[in-house]
């Protein structure tokens, strides 16, 4: 796969691939692009070149979750009213669920705007559980949350991988986990 | 379907609570009103001839100081790129979010605009008229809004920008939107015409919207 | 087409048809200007003044068509993805732009004596104003963006949009025309035009085109140029 992003080539030649079930974490220096590559497969970002299938198909931007930096919360409505709008717009999935996922059932009538960033960051998460996507697509999924809500991350990542998901995640090399493989880019 | 209607109530509850709702819409034709009599001259008869006219205009003006803004939030917090991976196309997520302009800003400003006319001596027998004519109007100038909005989504000060795309495509309009309350002759067939447009821009604003916004993905 | 694709294939037709335009051009224009000043009369009721004629009509014409090719060039890059459509499109914008500026300051001229005022609101005056308009916009969405992929895109759908927008202004306008003028100033273009007018009139027009083709080409080459030195540079600070 290649990605050009505003006329500058990001990374080219790089090729990976994942079984059902495994996670690979993508490792690389600040602008490496460990973002663009997740936008890319996410179908957020055209690719320049090579292919890209899940399945052997093309066309998979329905069967990913991306979980970027930018997290897509509305400051002036309520925890729970982000997620059920989020619920609607995925066409399914446990409201009561994933609140309890990352421990947000006290926070849920709570307006987003007053909550910290950890906070945030776990209401933003807790969608991953909503989706019911094949492929989960985390850039620096573990950016503000304490240990606790880590150890929470990484037991729904291993549950998700046991059900047969795939997960591609962007760290700086401090993954809580051992992951299937590692790509460096 | 639920994610469409999703969309539609989110925007339209996140437009009342930021106040760039209806009350801030009417508040803001109010201050027009109040200013006009004192650029024009209070002369009342001056002022009932130009009455209808100048509701196009307010209602021109608070599209667009909103128009820039509509997706331009969506864009920043990253709450584009998950509408992008649902399965409602994004075609239709433009169309949601347009009609959610529409109830914010134009139906408001539609139905409040010829009853307060009053204040500039309006012809009484015209408001239901005008009434119906700038609904239809703010229909599509929502619409107009939408396509402007997506093309400068990701424009900081893309607010000039989006009133020198919007105002020649806001000719037509104004043109039978105010020949409706004008002329005795053609009334019927300017509701109509302004109904066609109407529909041609509910038509043509999802293709071009979402076709704008691609471009910001990448 | 595709042989355009290739920047040099392109550099070398263009760098080979260039001057055979432009002599082309220049002579057109001697031809159809010594006509048009000196071999055509004078209308019996507009007298001299019908002249400006001969720059008015073909500028808007021009202003019109470039702008519907502009939309050609946008549909064309959207379908045929051809790397010099959009580039086509771009260089054609500041072009129509002026000759609609043109048609609209030789109208206003002609005016005056013939209407006593600079500038009415007919339907064909307004509908050129927003033309240009729907010009200016186009233009200012590819100086707005730094990237000028996603700047392409936009200025597509912009031009599209305009492009629907055309034939609506020009039927609202008419209708609004008809509503609150009589034509009868407007429509003194007299009898069905002369073959001694229609000649000059005529060649002036060929002229006016193969203007439009040999800037056109030459804002076209400027394009090609800008975007390989961008390419050139961003290579250079990328190899740092």
């Amino acid at each position: 796969m290649a990605c050009e992003r505003n006329g500058r080539v990001v990374f080219s030649d790089i090729s990976f691939r994942l079984e059902a079930g495994q996670s690979a974490e993508l490792r690389g220096v600040n602008g490496a692009g460990k973002s663009s590559l997740l936008r890319v497969v996410a179908g957020l970002v055209p690719l320049a070149g090579g292919t890209l299938t899940l399945n052997g198909e093309s066309e998979f931007a329905t069967q990913c979750h991306y979980a970027g930096h930018l997290d897509g919360l509305k400051p002036a409505m309520t925890v729970l009213e982000n997620l059920q709008f989020w619920e609607d717009c995925f066409d399914g999935g446990d409201v009561d669920a994933a609140l309890a996922a990352f421990a947000l059932r006290d926070l849920r009538d709570v307006a987003v705007q007053i909550l910290s960033a950890g906070q945030r960051r776990r209401l933003a998460l807790s969608r991953l559980l909503l989706s019911h996507r094949t492929l989960w697509l985390l850039d620096e999924p573990m950016t503000a949350l304490d240990a606790a809500s880590q150890e929470k991350l990484y037991g729904h990542m291993k549950t998700h991988l046991a059900q047969g998901g795939m997960i591609l995640v962007a760290t700086h090399g401090d993954l809580g986990f051992v992951p299937h493989q590692v790509i460096a880019l | 379907m639920t994610a469409f209607l999703a969309i539609l109530v989110r925007d339209v509850k996140l437009g009342f609570r930021q106040g760039g709702g209806a009350g801030a819409a009417i508040a803001f034709i109010l201050s027009v009103l109040v200013l006009l009599p004192l650029a024009l001259g209070p002369d009342q008869n001056l002022l009932q001839r130009l009455a209808p006219g100048l509701m196009w205009l307010s209602l021109l003006l608070a599209v667009l100081l909103t128009a820039d803004r509509l997706f331009q939030q969506d864009y920043e917090d990253g709450t584009l790129d998950g509408l992008v991976g649902i399965a409602l196309p994004l075609e239709l997520v433009c169309l949601a979010k347009a009609l959610a302009h529409f109830f914010t800003v134009g139906l408001p400003l539609a139905i409040a605009a010829p009853l307060l006319g009053i204040l500039v001596n309006i012809n009484a027998a015209l408001i239901p008229l005008l009434m119906a004519a700038m609904v239809l109007g703010a229909l599509a100038l929502s619409m107009l809004a939408a396509i402007g909005g997506a093309v400068t989504a990701g424009l900081r000060r893309g607010g000039l920008l989006v009133a020198l795309l919007i105002l020649p495509l806001y000719v037509p309009v104004l043109v039978f939107g105010q020949s409706v309350t004008a002329t005795e002759q053609g009334r019927a067939s300017s509701l109509l015409v302004l109904l066609a447009l109407a529909l041609i821009a509910v038509a043509v604003q999802p293709i071009a919207s979402a076709a704008a916004l691609r471009a910001y993905l990448r | 087409m595709q042989v355009l694709a290739n920047p040099h294939r392109f550099f070398s037709i263009a760098n080979r048809v260039m001057p055979l335009l432009w002599v082309l051009t220049a002579m057109t224009f001697l031809v159809a200007l010594y006509f048009a000043f000196f071999n055509s009369p004078a209308d019996y009721q507009q007298g001299e003044t019908v002249r400006i004629m001969y720059v008015h009509v073909p500028s808007a014409t021009l202003a019109l068509g470039i702008y519907l090719l502009m939309a050609l060039a946008s549909v064309m890059a959207i379908v045929f993805r051809h790397p010099l459509a959009d580039m086509a499109a771009k260089a054609a914008a500041p072009l129509g732009a002026a000759f609609c500026f043109l048609a609209l300051v030789t109208g206003a001229l002609w005016g005056k004596p013939m209407w006593g005022t600079w500038w009415v609101w007919d339907a064909r005056l307004t509908s050129m104003f927003v033309l240009m308009l729907l010009y200016l916009g186009y233009m200012a969405v590819w100086k707005a963006f730094d990237d000028p992929s996603r700047a392409a895109v936009l200025a597509r759908v912009v031009a599209l949009v305009g492009v629907i927008n055309v034939p609506i202004v020009k039927f609202s306008v008419d209708w609004w025309n008809t509503l609150h003028q009589p034509a009868s100033i407007i429509k003194a273009s007299g009898p069905a035009i002369h073959s001694t007018i229609l000649w000059p009139l005529g060649l002036m027009f060929l002229a006016f085109a193969l203007l439009f083709l040999s800037t056109h080409l030459l804002g076209l080459k400027n394009l090609v140029r800008e975007q390989r030195l961008r390419a050139a540079r961003m290579k250079a600070v990328h190899a740092k």
